[in-house]
Order: C-alpha cells, then sequence, then structure tokens
C-alpha cells in the first residue's frame, strides 16, 4: 500500500503552494463530474434493462407535465456551475496577483531554450533554481515565437509572448527537481525545450546565488550596457541633450505629450528603449534612435534592472 | 444566379417561393460579407487604439478628394441599380440596360481611380513591407496604417469588380431576354449586392480618409 | 405515420427508377445537381480525407509508444500532427454530417424536392474537392508544421513547409462550408412541406438549422484571418508579428472566434443524430422536445461568446478571462439539458439495441465525459494547470470523435437503407460498434491522466514515467482502427450482397421513411402534408405488435 501511494505520489507530485488548492478544486470537479455521469449511466442502464422491447414493464405514459423536471435540470446544474465557477475564478485571480515581497527571476525564452538570469547575476539556461517557501515572480518574455512556461509540479503555465512581458509566481512548498515543460508549440524542438526546476532550502539557495560563475549583478551589468551603448550620453544631469532622468522613474506614472500618464514598468521601458517614439515623455521632444535589433531580450531586461535600481541605492535588488 | 429565373425551377412549388429563396439566400450571403469585413474592422480598431497618433498623420497622407470623389461615384451608382431594379419589374428593357450599363463605368471609373491612389502610395514608398519608408517619428504605426489600408480597399476594390462583373451578366441576360421582367429576382438580388459594396466604402471612407487633423 | 399523406405506390412491370439508377454514367454524378447523390459525392470525398488523417493519428500513435523519438524525426512527427488536425478538423468532422446527412435527409425530412439551390450545392463540392486539393498538395510537396490552430508568429514568420497552400486550402473549403450552410437555412426556411411548422421538425433539422448559423457566421471570419496570415507570411507585412508591430493575441481572437463556433458545428449535427436514433429505438416522442430544439439554438448563440476560454494563459486580462469562463459554464447548460432529455425519453420506451442505437447511447456516454470534463477547461485555475497538455486531447476527442463520428456512425447505419436500398449485417454492425467504443476509451481515457500529470501536448518525445499510459493509448488506437476498418468493409459490401431493404425497415416515423429506398430522383411525387407533431411513436402500441406477432409464431 505504502509503496504504491510512494509511486501515486511520483507520478503527480505537489510542490508549490497552489498545488494542494488546485488539487482541491479539481477533486471538486471530479466529484461533481462523477456524479452526473453516474447517474446517467446508471439511469441508461436501468432503463435500457427495464425497458427492453418485450420486456413486461408498465409503460402507462405518466400524464404530467415536463416542465418541473425541467426547470429541475437546468437550475440545479446552473447553481452547482456558478459555484465551481466562482471557486476556480478566485484562485485564478489570486494567482494574477504576485505579492510585492518577491524573489524575481527573468527568463527568456527563444527556440528551443529557457535562458534564466537571477537577480544576483547567476544565469542558468533550462534550469531554475527557487527557494523554498518565498514567493517566486518569473518575468517572462520570448525572443521569437510563443512559448509557454509550465512546470505541472506547481501547477503553474503561463504563456511567454514576443514583445511583452508576462509573468507568474508561486510559493515552493517541496525540496526536490521537478519538470519543465514548454507547453505552447513553439516548432522543431518544442519536445526538447524542457528542463528542471530545483526547489532549494532557502539557506542553500543563498550559498547557490554566490557560486558560479557569479561576476556581476543583473543591475551592474545594465550599468554598464548603460554606459557603452550610450543611453548615458543623454539620459544624464550633464547631458547637452535634454532626456529625461531616469532616476527613481520604476513604477511611477510619467505624464506624456498626448496629456495622458502611463505607469512605468518594465513594458513601458522595453518599449521606450525599442520604440522610443510610441510614449513621448511631456516636455521633450521626440529625438531618440530606437534600439531595435541593437540588444537582445536579456540585454534589455538588464537595462531594466539597472534603472530599476535606481529607484533604490544602486546595490540593494531583491 | 440563373435558377432564379422564371420558369420555375424543379425544387419550388410557386414562384413566390422561388423568389423569397432568392432574396434571404442573397441576405444570408451579405451577413457573411458582414463578418468577412468585420474582421479587418477589429484588428482596425485594435491598432487604431494602439496608435491614434501614427493613424492620424497617415491618414493625411491619403488622397482626400480622389476618395471623395469615389464616394460620390458609388453612391451615384447605386442610385442607378435602385432605379434599374424598379423598371426591370415594369419589364423597361432598354432603360434598365442603359443604367446598369452607367452603374457599371462608374464602377470602373472608381477601380481606375483608386488604381491611381494606390500607385501613388506605391511611388511615395507607403505600400507596407520591406521598401516601406516614412519620414516621422510614428514610422510603425502608419505602415500599420497602410497594411490595413490597403488590406480593406483592396479587398473593397476586389468586391466593385464581382459586383459589376455580375451587374454586366444582368444587362446581358436583360438585353436577350423575351420577357425583361421576368428576370426582375435576379436584379434585385444583384443590387442588394451592389448596395451592400457601396455600403462598405461608406465605413471606410471615413475611417481611412477623414480622421486626420488636416490643417 | 398514418397521417402522412403516403403516394400509391406506383405497380409498374419494371421498376421505377431511383435516385441511384436514373444516371449510371461517371458524367451523371458529376453533373449531378440532386442532393442525394451531392451528399454520396461528400461522402466518398470525407471517407478519403478521413483514411488519411487516420494514417496520420496512427503513425503519431506507433511514434508515441516510447518515449525517444525512434520511428521519425521531429519535423516529420510535427507535420503528421498538423496534417490530422487540418484534414480531420476541416475536410471531415466540418463537412461529415452536415453535408453528407444533411445533403441527404434535409429536403426529404422537410419535404421538398430538392435544396433551395440546387447547383450551388454541387458546387459547394467542387469547391470543397478545390480546396481538398490544395491541402493535399500542401502534404504531398512537403507538409506544414504549424499544427491546425496555426498560432502566429509562427505560422506567419518561422513556420517550415506551404504554410499558404495549406491556407488557402482551408479558406476555399471555407466557402465550399459557407454556401453549404447558406443553402440549408434558404431551404429550411421556405421548402418545408404545408404544415410543416417549426415545431413539427425533426430535431435534426433543428440540429442542421443551428449548425447552418455557425457555418455562415464564424467561416468568413476565418476566412479574413487567413488571408490576413498569408500576407504577413508572403510579404512580410506587420499585422500579428510583434517584430514588425502587430499583435500576436488578435491572431488568436480571431482564430478562436471562428473556431470555437466551429467546435459546435463538429457536434450539433452528431446530437441531431442521437435525437433520431434515440426516439425511434425507444419507440417513444423526444422528451422535452422544445428543451432540446432551443438547447441547440442557445449553443449556437452562447457558442459565439466563450472563444476567450482558449486564452486563460495567453496573457489576456484576468477580467476578461472572468467572462468567458462563466459563459462557458452557461455553455454547458443546454449541452446538460440535451442528455438529461436523451436520458429521460428511454423511460417507459420500448427500446431495441440495434446497431443506430448501439452508436446513440455510446455518443451519450462518451459525450457525457467530454462535455463534463469540459468543465475542468472552464474552470479558470484549473485550465491553467490542464490547458494544452493532454488533458485536452482527451476533452476534445471524447466530443469530437466519441461525439460525432460515433453520431455519424450511426445516423449512416440508420440511414443506410435507405441511402443504399440495402441492409447491412447487422451482427457484424453490432461487434464493430463494440469494438470502437471500447478501442475509443482504451486510446483516450489514458490521456485524461497523461494531462493531469502534466504531459504537454504535441510532444514528440516525453519523459518515461509517461510511457506505461501512452502504450495503453496506442494500444487503444490500434483496436479503434480495426473498428474504423470493419464499417468500411461490410458496408462496401453490402451494397452488392445486402439485403434489399424495405421502405421502412426500422418502423420509424419521419417523411423520409414513408418513400421507396432508396427514394426517386424527385423524391416526393406530390408534396406531402404535415399535420401530426414528430416522432409519433407509441411504445405501449409497440409492444402489443410484439406480442402479437410473438403469438401468431407461436
Amino acid at each position: 500500500m505504502n509503496v504504491s501511494l510512494t509511486g501515486m505520489w511520483q507520478l503527480f507530485p505537489s510542490a508549490s503552494e497552489w498545488a494542494p488548492r488546485m488539487d482541491i478544486l479539481f477533486m471538486g470537479l471530479l466529484g461533481v463530474s462523477l456524479l452526473v455521469a453516474f447517474a446517467v449511466a446508471v439511469c441508461i442502464v436501468v432503463f435500457g434493462i427495464r425497458y427492453r422491447r418485450g420486456s413486461s414493464a408498465n409503460r402507462t405514459p405518466g400524464d404530467g407535465s415536463t416542465m418541473p423536471i425541467e426547470i429541475v435540470w437546468t437550475t440545479v446544474p446552473l447553481a452547482i456551475f456558478v459555484a465551481l465557477f466562482v471557486w476556480a475564478a478566485v484562485l485564478y485571480f489570486k494567482m494574477a496577483r504576485p505579492p510585492g515581497d518577491s524573489v524575481e527571476v527573468h527568463v527568456v525564452a527563444k527556440q528551443w531554450m529557457w535562458k534564466i538570469q537571477h537577480p544576483g547575476g547567476r544565469r542558468e539556461i533550462n534550469e531554475l533554481h527557487v527557494p523554498m517557501g518565498r514567493p517566486v515572480v518569473l518575468v517572462m518574455i520570448s525572443q521569437d515565437v510563443i512559448h509557454s512556461f509550465y512546470v505541472p509540479a506547481f501547477r503553474v503555465k503561463q504563456d511567454v509572448l514576443p514583445g511583452r512581458y508576462t509573468r507568474q509566481w508561486f510559493i515552493p512548498s517541496r525540496i526536490g527537481s521537478y519538470h519543465l515543460f514548454c507547453a505552447e508549440y513553439c516548432g522543431t524542438d518544442h519536445s526538447r525545450m524542457i528542463g528542471t526546476v530545483t526547489v532549494m532550502h532557502p539557506a542553500e539557495y543563498a550559498r547557490w546565488q554566490e557560486t558560479g560563475d557569479v561576476g556581476t549583478s543583473m543591475a551592474a551589468v545594465g550599468r554598464g550596457l548603460f554606459m557603452s551603448r550610450g543611453c548615458s550620453g543623454c539620459h544624464s544631469s550633464r547631458s547637452a541633450i535634454a532626456a529625461p532622468l531616469l532616476d527613481g522613474i520604476y513604477g511611477k506614472p510619467v505624464a506624456l505629450s498626448d496629456g495622458g500618464t502611463v505607469i512605468a514598468d518594465e513594458g513601458y521601458i522595453r518599449d521606450s528603449i525599442l520604440l522610443p517614439n510610441k510614449h513621448i515623455t511631456a516636455g521633450y521632444s521626440p529625438v531618440m534612435p530606437t534600439f531595435q535589433g541593437q540588444l537582445g531580450e536579456e540585454e534589455i531586461t538588464q537595462l531594466i534592472a539597472y534603472i530599476r535600481s535606481l529607484t533604490f541605492k544602486p546595490e540593494t535588488s531583491p | 444566379m440563373s435558377e432564379h429565373a422564371t420558369p420555375l425551377a424543379h425544387q419550388f412549388e410557386e414562384p413566390v417561393q422561388q423568389q423569397e429563396a432568392a432574396t434571404l439566400g442573397m441576405w444570408i450571403f451579405l451577413a457573411t460579407e458582414v463578418l468577412l469585413f468585420g474582421g479587418l474592422f477589429l484588428a482596425y480598431i485594435i491598432y487604431r487604439e494602439q496608435a491614434p497618433l501614427a493613424f492620424s498623420e497617415a491618414s493625411g497622407k491619403t488622397m482626400l478628394v480622389p476618395g471623395t470623389i469615389n464616394t460620390a461615384i458609388l453612391l451615384l451608382s447605386s442610385y442607378f441599380v435602385a432605379n434599374a431594379v424598379h423598371l426591370t419589374a415594369l419589364g423597361r428593357r432598354r432603360e434598365v440596360v442603359l443604367l446598369l450599363l452607367e452603374a457599371i463605368l462608374l464602377a470602373m471609373a472608381f477601380l481606375i481611380i483608386k488604381g491611381f491612389e494606390y500607385h501613388h502610395k506605391i511611388e511615395e514608398g507607403l505600400f507596407p513591407g520591406a521598401n516601406f519608408h516614412f519620414a516621422g517619428t510614428q514610422a510603425r504605426g502608419v505602415q500599420m496604417f497602410f497594411v490595413l489600408y490597403f488590406a480593406m480597399t483592396g479587398l473593397h476594390a476586389l468586391h466593385v469588380a464581382v459586383g459589376a462583373t455580375i451587374l454586366g451578366v444582368c444587362a446581358v441576360k436583360i438585353l436577350f431576354s423575351r420577357y425583361p421582367a421576368r428576370l426582375a429576382t435576379m436584379v434585385d438580388v444583384s443590387g442588394l449586392y451592389w448596395h451592400f459594396v457601396d455600403l462598405v466604402w461608406v465605413f471606410l471612407f471615413p475611417l481611412f480618409y477623414l480622421i486626420s487633423h488636416r490643417s | 405515420m398514418s397521417s402522412f399523406v403516403l403516394q400509391a405506390a406506383p405497380q409498374a412491370e419494371t421498376p421505377e427508377p431511383d435516385y441511384l439508377t436514373e444516371g449510371r454514367t461517371v458524367g451523371s454524378w458529376l453533373f449531378t445537381t440532386d442532393h442525394k447523390r451531392v451528399g454520396i459525392l461528400y461522402m466518398l470525398t470525407i471517407t478519403l480525407f478521413f483514411v488519411i488523417g487516420g494514417m496520420a493519428a496512427t503513425l503519431m500513435r506507433i511514434e508515441l509508444a516510447t518515449p525517444a523519438g525512434d520511428l521519425m524525426s521531429s519535423p516529420a512527427y510535427n507535420k503528421l500532427f498538423t496534417i490530422h488536425g487540418v484534414i480531420m478538423v476541416w475536410f471531415f468532422l466540418i463537412p461529415s454530417i452536415p453535408n453528407v446527412l444533411g445533403n441527404f435527409l434535409i429536403p426529404l425530412m422537410i419535404g421538398a424536392r430538392d435544396v433551395a439551390f440546387p447547383r450551388l450545392n454541387i458546387a459547394s463540392w467542387y469547391i470543397f474537392v478545390f480546396g481538398g486539393t490544395f491541402a493535399l498538395y500542401a502534404i504531398l510537396s512537403g507538409g506544414v508544421d504549424t499544427g491546425w490552430t496555426f498560432y502566429t508568429p509562427y505560422s506567419s514568420t518561422y513556420a517550415n513547409g506551404h504554410v499558404i497552400a495549406m491556407a488557402v486550402g482551408i479558406l476555399i473549403g471555407g466557402f465550399s462550408s459557407i454556401a453549404t450552410g447558406l443553402n440549408f437555412i434558404v431551404t429550411i426556411h421556405k421548402m418545408r412541406a404545408p404544415g410543416m411548422t417549426w415545431f413539427r421538425l425533426p430535431l435534426f433539422i433543428w440540429a442542421m438549422y443551428t449548425t447552418s448559423l455557425i457555418l455562415v457566421l464564424a467561416t468568413p471570419v476565418l476566412a479574413i484571418t487567413l488571408i490576413l496570415v498569408c500576407l504577413e507570411r508572403a510579404f512580410g507585412v506587420g499585422i500579428f508579428d510583434p517584430t514588425l508591430g502587430g499583435d500576436p493575441l488578435l491572431f488568436q481572437h480571431l482564430f478562436w472566434f471562428y473556431s470555437h463556433p466551429a467546435v459546435y458545428i463538429m457536434i450539433l449535427p452528431g446530437m441531431g443524430v442521437v435525437s433520431e436514433l434515440i426516439a425511434c429505438f425507444a419507440r417513444k416522442r423526444i422528451f422535452g422536445y422544445r428543451f432540446v430544439a432551443f438547447a441547440s439554438v442557445a449553443i449556437a448563440v452562447f457558442g459565439f461568446l466563450v472563444w476567450g476560454h482558449h486564452m486563460f494563459v495567453s496573457s489576456q486580462s484576468v477580467y476578461a478571462g472572468m467572462i468567458f469562463s462563466i459563459l462557458s459554464f452557461l455553455v454547458s447548460i443546454p449541452s446538460a439539458i440535451k442528455v438529461f432529455n436523451w436520458t429521460a425519453t428511454l423511460y417507459k420506451g420500448s427500446i431495441r439495441f440495434d446497431t443506430p442505437m448501439m452508436y446513440a447511447l455510446g455518443f451519450i456516454g462518451l459525450f457525457t465525459v467530454g462535455g463534463l470534463t469540459g468543465l475542468f477547461l472552464a474552470s479558470l485555475a484549473m485550465d491553467v494547470h490542464l490547458t494544452d497538455t493532454y488533458f485536452i486531447i482527451a476533452h476534445f476527442h471524447y466530443i469530437m470523435v466519441g461525439g460525432m463520428v460515433m453520431a455519424y456512425l450511426g445516423g449512416l447505419h440508420f440511414w443506410w437503407p435507405k441511402m443504399s436500398g440495402r441492409r447491412y449485417p447487422e451482427v457484424l454492425a453490432r461487434l464493430s460498434a463494440l469494438i470502437i467504443f471500447l478501442g475509443f476509451n482504451l486510446t483516450f481515457f489514458p490521456q485524461f491522466v497523461l494531462g493531469v500529470m502534466g504531459m504537454p501536448r504535441r510532444y514528440h518525445t516525453y519523459p518515461e514515467e509517461f510511457q506505461l499510459l501512452n502504450v495503453l493509448s496506442s494500444a487503444g488506437a490500434s483496436i479503434l482502427a480495426v473498428g474504423y476498418v470493419l464499417p468500411l468493409c461490410y458496408l462496401l459490401w453490402s451494397l452488392r450482397h445486402g439485403k434489399r431493404a424495405e421502405p421502412n425497415p426500422w418502423g420509424a416515423t419521419g417523411l423520409e421513411w414513408t418513400m421507396p429506398s432508396p427514394p426517386p430522383r424527385d423524391n416526393f411525387a406530390s408534396i406531402p402534408r404535415v399535420t401530426e407533431v414528430p416522432y409519433a411513436y407509441n411504445a405501449q402500441a409497440a409492444e402489443t405488435e410484439i406480442r402479437s406477432e410473438e403469438a401468431i409464431h407461436v
């Protein structure tokens, strides 16, 4: 018995705080489904035997209206379905709202690999290391087609799109290694765009972050890019060209020349680097050149990490 | 289309049934056409919402005078076709054929003007794709505007050509028919199609030509 | 049935030519405008496509028997599932019941001599064949690896193969669907016999009417979407590719605005067939006729409002997701109503288990499983885990194969005597219905479990722990294949050797059973006048009849 339970456990690993909640929802749905399917099956079998042609069952037609029973089997499922909807929607809402104090990991998807950058600077390919018990947010973007970052053991999945950031979050709850799959068909080696997610003790995770090829943090690499790609030539108080200063801009509203405002999040900063004329900051002229084709998605996330770090003291990124 | 003509096709019991079937068929066909254009209108709404300034700027690049002339042309042609439908029922062969010919000539004028506009746009480098160039800050949005411009007006122009052909078939049939009044259903249904083509343009014209802040 | 005005059977020496014998040349078939012959032409064509799509599925299942990609390369596998999806969806399922049984039966059932536009009808077959030729060309000249969903920017920029040829093939096939849908709507509106009011229509006609509405209103959106994909792929103009300024989610919205209603094109006709079969073999009027009829309408209408439930993890807004989720739950209500009404129809019936009835009961069971698993996918959070896994694959195969194909085969057996004038071998037919039911469940039930375990769809290779269930599924597929080959053989055999069929072998009601089998070219010598509700069956009378027959034999 114990052996088979362990076997079952290995087939359906559950390693995030979403997993048990999702599994209860699954059981709820399964219960409703089994009930309905069982009822229908029993009716078909019983009627099939009892009223088979030539049987001596009583076939005198009833004289009641069919309306009451029609109303019952319309409204009862309706009530159950609405309850299921609410249950699932509430959970979905929670899954869509990452908490503020999360570990933020950047994911760049390309045909056919996952490239991961940790804020401390450590990078990995087709592997993701996360600390147990802490909320982890993945900020993801694709370099080419649509992919989907799927960790069955965490019960999370989110499409990774080209041209915009998507996020998903989870709290790992069990030490171990789990499958990472690409779940959106992305071409020839789609089925090999897989990897491993490793959940570690927080202390071990902290140690892990320090080892390996940890040269510089993402923000520091971004700072280097900011200098070498010429951003600092204009976006600086010493510059002769009028360009907005970026200190403290992250997460704040920016007034635009067309009268609107926009929150300076990752998507906005990425747009501003690649499509500088999409949003013109109020009071500035549209003179910034585009960096489309000159910066890869990873470099852009590093630049964003740097600009973000300007909000706080440079070396404190979570 | 010819099975709408009397004498009664074998599957029908009476002429009214045959005529109603033809008309209903055309209305349903027009519903499919609405949805065909509907996908493009949806794309227009989304991309204009994303880049309102660019669309306004790009709209300034369209040619207002030829566009307006074309609008007038199509409205006038619809008037001729409406008259033709009316007169067919009365069996007035000569007038009907003339009206249809006039409508076809107008359709050809529309296409020629449209071709002239296209030519001009391509010369200016506003045809989307590898050769697109637009000096200005909103080049991407402008390109999207012209993707939609060419797709939607192109699809519409195709419908104008098809519609003119249908009107031509009607004219020829009426010309050689012994009893033109019997072709009333055919002309009626063809007229419906033509009015639809006209109507689509009435939506396209403001969306592409009239949304800029021309000074 | 006595209330239908039956024409007097002509007592000629030589039998009147029926629609099959009134012309025997190839030309008489290729230039026919007879709705019955058009139906037969469609049947031959889609059988060919079913074989092609089925062979692709077979090769996929063989490959998936082992975790490694040892039978074929990844590109080959990717092309196979694309072929399977495209061919089965657009060239088999969508035309299956509507174009074969619908064409054959609609005029017969409503008391008309033909559809409203017979030439448009045969034209739609030519258009279909033309579109199919494009698709076959795309397959034979190297295939396409986009999957049947053609997601951008993969399809428009990165994909390998003749995407444009394939898309044009589907586009052309779409116009054939539009022509058929338009024809059916006008026919049902304008060609009904005197007295055939809307609530005297067989439920199959209601199903075909609502299916036609979807065909006519959804297909043009697919057409324009595919045109835009072709434009982007051919000219590099940006519509869906973000690097060219487009929005890939717009494609998904447009595609599913068509393809979700299209799912109902692939099930409503099956529901219509099952309503006919259940009523006939239970010898009862369908329980809650109006509810079943209006449920079809409700499904068609709500079906247009739920496309976003394919996009819960696509990054569409959570609020949009909520609306699509609740609407998806709502659209399942009319389907549930239908299942309950069919089941209730059996109550106090006089049930016979002929082959069509076996298919119909199989349909109810499999459709119920397919529908209930749909609830998992409509649930927002649950869908996050299950979407794009084998759970989805199993779910829609339960609907489309367990539902539509079972109903198609059931309908084919039920009306086979009418279409061919021959009876098929009953024992063999029951056996193959049983084989199909068992093979189907063995093939697809393990895939639910695989999905819950997290195996993504469209995977050529997979981790080893998924192997056991995949082997079960592949084993089931081989049984299923046998089950499908059997009817193909014995139905062909019956054309020559089957017993000749009487006009009404099932003792069924409905105008199509009042005429000879097979029917004459113009169906009705004089148009019947309908004075009675459909399904005027009487279980008690049926029992009494059996008793008296038994008494005679004793």
